[in-house]
């Protein structure tokens, strides 16, 4: 089974003090970057594009063609800007990331900003994590000092710097367009498109954001070949990935893995299940991606089979809930995020979500009727698709795939007046016993 | 801001099934509109950029017009029309139907729906459109699990004008962005997330804009209120009445709201040739003045006590007072005319032919602040029969001009619409515009602006260093605006006139009152006939002459505003007729005053009691701007006609009692209303003949120490015409007295401290202001902002002034 998990990104972070230039080139670390700067930057988007690569941060564009929009003829500066702000509920992969090996997320914001030419990049890493800012910015530090940032980087003519700038702390600010607007010092709300940020993105300069995992993975691309990294993963989803276990698992935690594999052989890597309990439902990508059930237990974690599921890859982040779990109760705690992080702009989302946890609150107490259940739904259908970002999309995906597979369980609730579950069973210090 | 595409460049779409070709760029809601379509919407506005903020005018989009359609509902508000494409609206789609209604239920989940006791409640946008879009039952109270709406504390103050009543908000970001894009003056903007998202101030930083009013008009719901007229009226019990706003030269279109004979409230109008859809908080709000206590409502005429003293001013009737007024002035022998800056284009024809007509000289002025011969013939030679139908100026050429220059002008004090013209022309791409001023005033900064830095009296120097500048870049595509207050600078006009003669730039004069403009083509100056003709060229005199019916018109040119009131002053001229003139605003207050008092007989007609009216022999009540038809012309020279609001058979306009005073003298004017006196000036029409000479004026030297003195007046500030509304008064920007670094430092005094400013008529009290960027050996004050203003209480036009801290 250990065979199945293809270390690449996570591979040093057992060393000691991985964190630092010393470890991280003692392993190997920016040759990489060598080999880069050695090649056109046109040919290392070319390999980029060849590798397959497609965006970690959940979407899944490929990264290769993402940096081909860039017009090289624009006259106005390119920026390269990292999307650092992992703020997804169970997603949990560019945090430990950064924590464990900055220089590899460094290194490949030099090769990938050799690559669009840009000469400034930035890296926007979520202000609650500051033990995380400070790593980051400690590697920064050492690579100017090693002459792998600045001027003349390696003798190659190329100049770059970098900027680590902390997040204020607004779920939204994953959304691209809202990170820009953050990024130059404004009210973290999504922009209208287009102008696309390849177009017009950080100061309505050419940008390219990519997310943390897909940055950090362009340095093994560069270094072992586009073929490599395309032999691993799926058809369509090359590659391997971070997968993050979260919740009633035994060992919890980041498996690395080619993409399609299943979550049946992640929960066996993981230790399965906690002991005496079975699966019930379960989050491929974070609580924005509809929920699945033991049913998909052995549906290729890859864009396409997640897709063709009625749900999607997202950013990897399997939060697993056993039987003891309510999902009204789950589902409503996902809900009260959301509305607490809408960011306003926009009616539907701001004003839905507000109805929905008032919807849910109700219901999870064993307050109104089934019909009010049709009307959850018909909040999702006028919020879904209706809003200005997918913040609103991904708040009512746990809603109506909740219903969709317990809608026995939200009736319970009415017919028992309440929530027919023990609260207590699911917590980790459930005690043994607890009724179910 | 929403471009004008070319028209050339059309684009064919269908919506709801019937096609319709629309210019490129134009965006889907507007292209609706075009066949019929109201598409719902609430962030939408045309002079606003988009934002897809509500996501009410969703709209189902088959086909992109790459035979592709959207899979979700598009914001029809965001999203530019393309060759082919489909759209369905409301009107024909399901999809967009519900998402429509949809996203109107989630916006009245937290509204408070009070409309009964909401002041928008009637011409609401939200309330037409939950009706026309929405639902009757609202599901979030009615359902199982019922709603609890979100509420807020009522209201909260913007500004001391500006009320926001957070709950009822749907924050669609229109006052926001008006803010910020429109007006320049971001001062409100999103606080807090979500569903508690809502409209705030800095603490410290209250929205204090000369064009705040405008966010409340354009609200689609009635979060924002004015103190002025909260709780006041309902609209449908209002009548509306287009109109043209009197407090500048801009000409500005307004609608007058009025319920039973009273003035409610002042809303922009739609003028796209002037002001758009934008008006300054002086032409919404400043309206009480014209129902103070004060107001004159009869006739009145001085008794003579039986010692033959004057006696007390006692009401009289129209006729007694015709008969008195026309033998007090003929019995004078001598009289002139001073009619004031105020007056209807028809009104100030009136002036003008009743002083040539009944009292038999040019001695007519309407100019009733500092002026010059300079400026009285630049206004014969450059500024009469000027238009844009004939090559003049206009707001358009604002936004096209490659280069405007600014001279003895600060648009957003004294010319609001110019401003934002301005401001939106520097917001559409390269625009050069360069102020010959002091200092970089925070109108300029907004406009984008370059200073030329320059003392006031050293604008001739500047002027002409742009005819050899090319850095300035001052051709043919440029347009040069200049204040009324060059008239205080000899040679300025002269260097004006020179720059334009030598590069073709085209010159624009800006005059600061309602009823400058008008004047000058009504002829009320001392060198000018009506319709531009100068009354030094006798065809000129022939041909108003034949046109009115009478034998000749006085030959000599008159005596300017100042010459009248020297001569009165002297016993030269025994009698003055004054119409809406404040001693205050005059060169020499003093003079003014005290030829008030030398002259044997005075006729005023004015609004209210003033200076003038109690030292008057006779006294006529005019009729306000709404009480009257008559025409302002733009500082263009665009006329903008309006009729009476409220008209009111105790309030006539001037030209009335002037018809009255003249048929008593004999002298019949020949007409008795406005719309007569309109025809007769038509008839007249514009003088084809040669136009007056320009005379050019070397500028003066510089003199004296102290401390060369800049002012102008602010937009709200002192005025008579702000009179009634202290929450308008309240927004005034705080008066400082400004000086550069250099300045401050030989004065040893810092920026905050209190000094005094000391002048040959008075002295002014403010904190100093310390401005980086100021030209040394400048002090600027506001003109009309404390005491009695600069005028009369300060110094003189020309002087220098000095500035001391407090404690000296």
């Amino acid at each position: 089974m250990v065979d199945t998990l293809t270390p690449v990104l996570t591979k040093n972070w057992g060393q000691d003090r991985a964190w630092t230039l010393p470890a991280y080139e003692a392993q190997g670390g920016y040759k990489a970057l060598e080999k880069a700067l050695s090649m056109a930057p046109d040919d290392l988007i070319t390999a980029v594009k060849e590798s397959g690569l497609r965006g970690r941060g959940g979407a899944g564009f490929p990264t290769g063609m993402k940096w081909s929009f860039i017009p090289q003829d624009n006259p106005k500066p390119k920026y390269l800007v990292v999307n650092a702000d992992e703020s997804e509920p169970g997603t949990c992969k560019d945090i430990p990331l950064m924590m464990a090996s900055p220089h590899t997320l460094v290194e490949g914001v030099i090769i990938s900003s050799f690559a669009i030419r840009a000469n400034k990049a930035f890296i926007y890493i979520r202000g609650e994590v500051l033990h995380v800012i400070r790593r980051v910015q400690a590697a920064v530090a050492e690579a100017y000092a090693a002459g792998h940032l600045g001027t003349d980087i390696h003798g190659s003519g190329y100049d770059l710097d970098i900027v680590v700038h902390a997040g204020a702390g607004a779920y939204i600010c994953g959304e691209e367009t809202a990170l820009l607007e953050g990024l130059e010092g404004r009210r973290g709300q999504p922009r209208l498109r287009p102008p696309f940020p390849a177009v017009a993105g950080l100061y309505a300069s050419p940008t390219v954001i990519n997310n943390v995992e897909s940055i950090a993975s362009v340095p093994s691309i560069v270094a072992n070949g586009p073929e490599w990294f395309s032999s691993m993963g799926t058809e369509k989803s090359k590659g391997f990935g971070i997968f993050s276990l979260s919740g009633h698992v035994n060992r919890p935690g980041q498996y690395e893995a080619p993409l399609g594999i299943t979550l049946r052989e992640l929960i066996d890597l993981a230790g399965g299940i906690r002991e005496g309990h079975q699966l019930k439902f379960w989050t491929p990508g974070g609580s924005s991606t509809p929920l699945l059930t033991d049913e998909h237990l052995d549906l290729p974690l890859d864009f396409e089979s997640m897709g063709a599921a009625g749900t999607m890859l997202g950013t990897r982040a399997l939060q697993l809930f056993d039987e003891t779990t309510c999902v009204v109760r789950a589902v409503l705690r996902w809900t009260e995020f959301y509305k607490h992080e809408s960011c306003g702009k926009c009616t539907p989302c701001r004003e839905g979500t507000w109805w929905l946890v008032q919807t849910l609150a109700a219901l999870e107490q064993g307050k109104g009727r089934e019909s009010d259940l049709d009307l959850l739904l018909d909040q999702c259908e006028n919020i879904l698709g209706r809003s200005f970002c997918a913040l609103g999309d991904g708040a009512t995906s746990p809603i109506s795939s909740s219903v969709k597979f317990f809608r026995d369980e939200y009736l319970a609730h009415l017919t028992h007046g309440g929530c027919p579950f023990d609260a207590a069973a699911s917590t980790a210090f459930s005690p043994a016993g607890a009724s179910v | 801001m929403t471009q004008t595409p070319e028209k050339t460049d059309l684009v064919s779409l269908t919506i709801d099934g019937v096609q319709v070709s629309v210019p490129a760029g134009t965006l889907v809601i507007r292209a609706a509109e075009q066949v019929g379509v109201a598409v719902p919407r609430f962030c939408d506005h045309p002079l606003l950029d988009p934002v897809g903020a509500c996501r009410q005018c969703l709209v189902d989009v088959p086909d992109a017009g790459n035979g592709r359609g959207f899979p979700k509902p598009q914001a029809s508000c965001t999203l530019p029309v393309a060759e082919g494409m489909v759209v369905n609206t409301q009107a024909t789609s399901e999809v967009a139907d519900k998402a429509q209604q949809g996203v109107m239920e989630f916006l009245l989940i937290n509204h408070p729906l009070d409309c009964p006791v909401c002041d928008k409640g009637g011409e609401c946008p939200l309330q037409n459109q939950a009706m026309s879009n929405g639902q009757g039952e609202s599901r979030f109270v009615s359902s199982g699990t019922g709603g609890v709406k979100r509420t807020f504390p009522k209201p909260i103050n913007l500004s001391p004008q500006v009320l926001l009543d957070r709950e009822r908000c749907i924050v669609c970001q229109r006052c926001t962005r008006f803010a910020a894009e429109i007006a320049g003056d971001p001062f409100i903007a999103l606080v807090e997330r979500g569903a508690q998202q809502q409209i705030g101030i800095a603490p410290d930083a209250p929205f204090l804009s000369y064009f705040s009013g405008n966010t409340i008009q354009i609200c689609p719901v009635g979060a924002l209120t004015s103190e002025s007229y909260r709780f006041r009226s309902r609209p449908f019990d209002l009548v509306s009445t287009p109109s043209v706003a009197e407090h500048d030269a801009c000409g500005a279109a307004i609608r007058i709201d009025h319920r039973r004979g009273r003035v409610m409230r002042r809303l922009s109008g739609d003028d796209p040739e002037v002001n758009e859809e934008w008006i300054t908080d002086k032409d919404r709000f400043g309206f009480t003045y014209a129902a103070q206590d004060d107001r004159l409502t009869y006739p009145m005429i001085r008794e003579t006590l039986p010692d033959g003293e004057r006696g007390e001013l006692r009401p009289a009737s129209w006729p007694e007072a015709f008969a008195v007024a026309a033998a007090g002035l003929k019995n004078a022998g001598s009289a002139a005319v001073l009619a004031g800056g105020r007056l209807t284009a028809e009104d100030a024809y009136a002036y003008a032919k009743f002083a040539r007509v009944a009292l038999g000289t040019n001695d007519v002025d309407f100019r009733s602040r500092p002026l010059s011969v300079e400026e009285g013939d630049f206004l014969a030679s450059h500024v009469a029969l000027s238009g844009p139908w004939a090559g003049g100026v206009s707001y358009l050429d604002l936004e096209t001009a490659t280069t405007v220059v600014l001279a003895g002008l600060e648009p957003e004090d004294e010319a609001g619409t110019i401003f934002l013209r301005l401001r939106k022309a520097s917001r559409q791409g390269p625009k050069r515009i360069l102020a010959i001023a002091p200092f970089t005033t925070r109108g300029l900064t907004k406009m984008n602006g370059t200073l030329v830095p320059t003392a006031p009296g050293e604008e001739p120097a500047a002027l002409a260093a742009m005819v050899e500048q090319g850095e300035h870049g001052i051709d043919k595509s440029a347009v040069i605006l200049l204040g009324e207050r060059l008239a205080g600078v000899p040679g300025a006009l002269s260097a004006a006139v020179d720059l334009a003669a030598k590069t073709g730039a085209r010159l624009a004069w800006v005059p600061r009152r309602a009823g400058d403009r008008g004047a000058v083509e009504a002829g009320c100056l001392p060198n000018l006939l009506p319709g531009g003709r100068p009354v030094a060229d006798p065809a000129a005199r022939v041909d108003v002459a034949t046109s009115w019916g009478v034998g000749s018109l006085p030959e000599t040119p008159g005596r300017d505003a100042d010459a009248i009131a020297t001569a009165v002053a002297a016993g030269e001229v025994a009698a003055l007729v004054v119409g809406g003139v404040d001693p205050a605003d005059t060169s020499d207050p003093a003079l003014t005053r005290a030829a008030l008092e030398a002259a044997s007989f005075v006729v005023a007609l004015d609004l209210r009691a003033t200076d003038v009216t109690r030292a008057a022999d006779v006294v006529f009540p005019v009729a306000a701007a709404v009480e009257k038809a008559g025409t302002y012309l733009t500082w263009e020279g665009r006329p903008r006609p309006f009729e009476a609001v409220l008209p009111s058979p105790s309030s006539l306009p001037d030209l009335r009692s002037l018809a009255g005073i003249a048929a008593e003298l004999g002298a019949p004017l020949g007409f008795k209303t406005v719309h007569e006196a309109r025809a007769e000036m038509a008839d007249l029409g514009p003088w084809d003949g040669d136009r007056a000479a320009f005379a050019p004026v070397a500028p003066a030297p510089a003199s004296a120490e102290g401390l060369v003195l800049s002012t102008w007046k602010t937009m709200i500030d002192q005025g008579t015409m702000l009179d009634g509304d202290k929450h308008l008064a309240a927004t005034a920007r705080p008066v400082v007295v400004r000086v550069g670094p250099g300045t401050a430092s030989s004065l040893g005094l810092e920026g905050g401290t209190a000094v005094t400013v000391e002048g040959d008529r008075g002295t002014l009290h403010a904190p100093l202001e310390v401005v980086a960027d100021m030209v040394d050996g400048v002090c600027w004050v506001p003109a009309n902002s404390t005491g009695s203003g600069v005028l009369a209480g300060l110094a003189s036009p020309g002087t220098r002034v000095i500035v001391k801290g407090a404690s000296h």
